[in-house]
């Protein structure tokens, strides 16, 4: 639609005539100085969306919906795991967004989306009109579907798969585990938020067990047959820590089917195959945040359909959905997804406010991981809009390369922590 | 090009100033803008770092073209950004170049 209205416009003009440009000019509503957009989500997608919304243009209205008045990424609590981080260093406020960007906050919890009247209904009883909507509501899990587990089991086999008091509990089970105990994690099956981030988490685990608990063991258990930057991994597991970590795939036994969460124990092929657990770190399926399905916003696999170029939900117009929630083309769930496609839809809504044609979209994803304190590695692509769905370019990105010397790990190591410093103050700064 | 194209067209009508009203609210959103945002989320917002991934305000079209370059044919050594200057073509880099270079502080 948006190439019809780029083509008609440039008719306009090739037909020669000034009139008609400025006939073309005058038609353009230019009505975003009046409009309110409403953001639903407070993580990485939400919030860069709505600060860049005010960059790209400060007189429209922009209402921030989020009920935490302080964030804790999920990026780097793995470091806060393995005690590399404290809570407090992984803490985001929304003071600036407020004061310095200028936008609305509120601190509620948004429990509907009616589309056709253009309303947000919150949890505190009151009601938001919008003209666009934009829901960045990250993930919300399966509960479903394993034998024995159920929610209740976080209190004993926490996920801290968001981060928070999740994040601390698995923590303080980690110090409170004997020397010579086994933490067991459960990885999910794909899709799912940060495919790197249950691979870093072994890895921050066993540099802690390491340092502390020397005779400790790692199993993960997976749900799948392959994971993210395996090769670097496993390499750097084996130089930093031997054979600490044992990874289990699917088809070899590492499909739970049923867990006994009172006993810490978890049972695959059948039965025939069970692991007990010092410290059990169940990261389950997942799916698109709650507001999402409600709304109406989901397709049939519980994520959230979309155009690949302005992220409006192919489902509800008006509405655009970002960051995990969102079926991206290729792009990974990550805070680094959601940052960028907040940024690209933050464009396509003043566009589209001021009449004018989207503009060429451009997406990034770089996720680092710590393999150890001094030891990182990292994935990286550039990804574009072709034939109707994001995808990466040919030729660009990758891995971090596999016969790099321990000086290049030491620089991804240092510039993991820097993107953390960035990627919070491009989003919450 | 097509922008070129479009206010080539305006000024040679003379209705240039027609463009201003119709953008009085903010900047123009670019092709660049968008590009150079997403650099934006390692190096800092408008390019400034806070941490320990260098900044890229300010510098000289030419300096930068010529690092992304580098960067693009291998010739200069990077940890991450060989994989990343490969996903841009020669004009595009030419595009966030001169937006980055127009970023004073």
């Amino acid at each position: 639609m948006s190439g019809m209205t780029r083509r008609n416009f440039i008719r306009a003009l090739g037909a020669g005539s000034a009139t008609a440009a400025l006939a073309a000019c005058g038609a353009m509503p230019g009505k975003s100085g009046k409009a309110h957009v409403v953001v639903i989500g407070g993580g990485p997608g939400g919030a860069t969306c709505a600060k860049y919304l005010k960059r790209f243009d400060s007189s429209i209205q922009v209402t921030l919906v989020e009920p935490n008045t302080e964030f804790y990424t999920c990026f780097g609590s793995n470091w806060v795991i393995g005690g590399l981080a404290q809570m407090s260093d992984i803490k985001q406020s929304y003071a600036s967004l407020k004061d310095k960007h200028g936008i609305n906050i509120v601190h509620d919890m948004a429990t509907g989306i009616d589309p056709v009247n253009r309303k947000v209904t919150l949890k505190g009883g009151g009601t938001l009109s919008y003209d666009k909507l934009v829901v960045s509501p990250g993930i919300d899990f399966k509960w479903e579907g394993i034998e024995g587990y159920s929610e209740a089991a976080i209190e004993t086999m926490p996920h801290a798969w968001k981060a928070g008091p999740q994040t601390t509990l698995l923590r303080r089970q980690l110090e409170a585990m004997p020397d010579g105990g086994t933490f067991v994690m459960v990885a999910p099956g794909n899709p799912f938020r940060c495919p790197p981030g249950p691979y870093e988490r072994a890895s921050m685990v066993a540099h802690y067990f390491k340092t502390h608990k020397p005779k400790s063991k790692i199993i993960i258990l997976d749900n799948k047959e392959k994971f993210s930057k395996q090769g670097l991994f496993v390499a750097g597991w084996k130089a930093l820590y031997g054979d600490m970590i044992e990874w289990v795939q699917s088809t070899k036994g590492g499909k739970v089917e049923r867990v006994d969460v009172a006993n810490k124990m978890l049972y695959a092929d059948g039965g025939l195959t069970s692991f007990k657990g010092d410290v059990v770190n169940f990261i389950p399926s997942q799916k698109a945040g709650k507001i999402a399905f409600g709304a109406g916003l989901t397709n049939d696999a519980g994520w959230c359909p979309v155009d690949q170029m302005t992220f409006e939900s192919t489902l509800h117009k008006d509405v655009h959905v970002i960051g995990d929630s969102s079926v991206a083309g290729t792009m990974p769930k990550s805070g680094h997804s959601a940052n960028t496609q907040g940024k690209v839809t933050a464009a396509a809504i003043v566009l589209a406010l001021q009449g004018k044609p989207m503009e060429a979209p451009s997406f990034v994803n770089t996720c680092f991981s710590l393999v150890g304190p001094e030891y990182g590695i990292s994935v990286a692509a550039v990804y574009k809009f072709t034939d109707g769905s994001i995808k990466g370019v040919q030729g660009a990105g990758g891995v971090s390369p596999a016969d790099a010397p321990l000086s290049f790990r030491k620089q991804e190591a240092n510039y993991a922590r820097g993107w953390y410093a960035s990627i919070t103050d491009d989003t919450w700064g | 090009m097509i922008r070129r194209t479009v206010t080539a067209a305006l000024v040679a009508a003379g209705v240039g100033l027609a463009l201003t009203p119709m953008t009085a609210t903010s900047a123009d959103i670019s092709r660049a803008k968008i590009l150079a945002s997403t650099c934006f989320t390692c190096h800092g917002t408008d390019g400034h770092s806070p941490g320990s991934i260098p900044s890229i305000y300010g510098f000289p079209a030419e300096i930068m073209i010529a690092t992304m370059k580098g960067f693009k044919d291998g010739t200069r050594a990077a940890t991450v950004m060989n994989r990343h200057a490969k996903g841009y073509t020669d004009e595009e880099i030419e595009l966030l170049a001169n937006y980055l270079s127009q970023i004073k502080r």
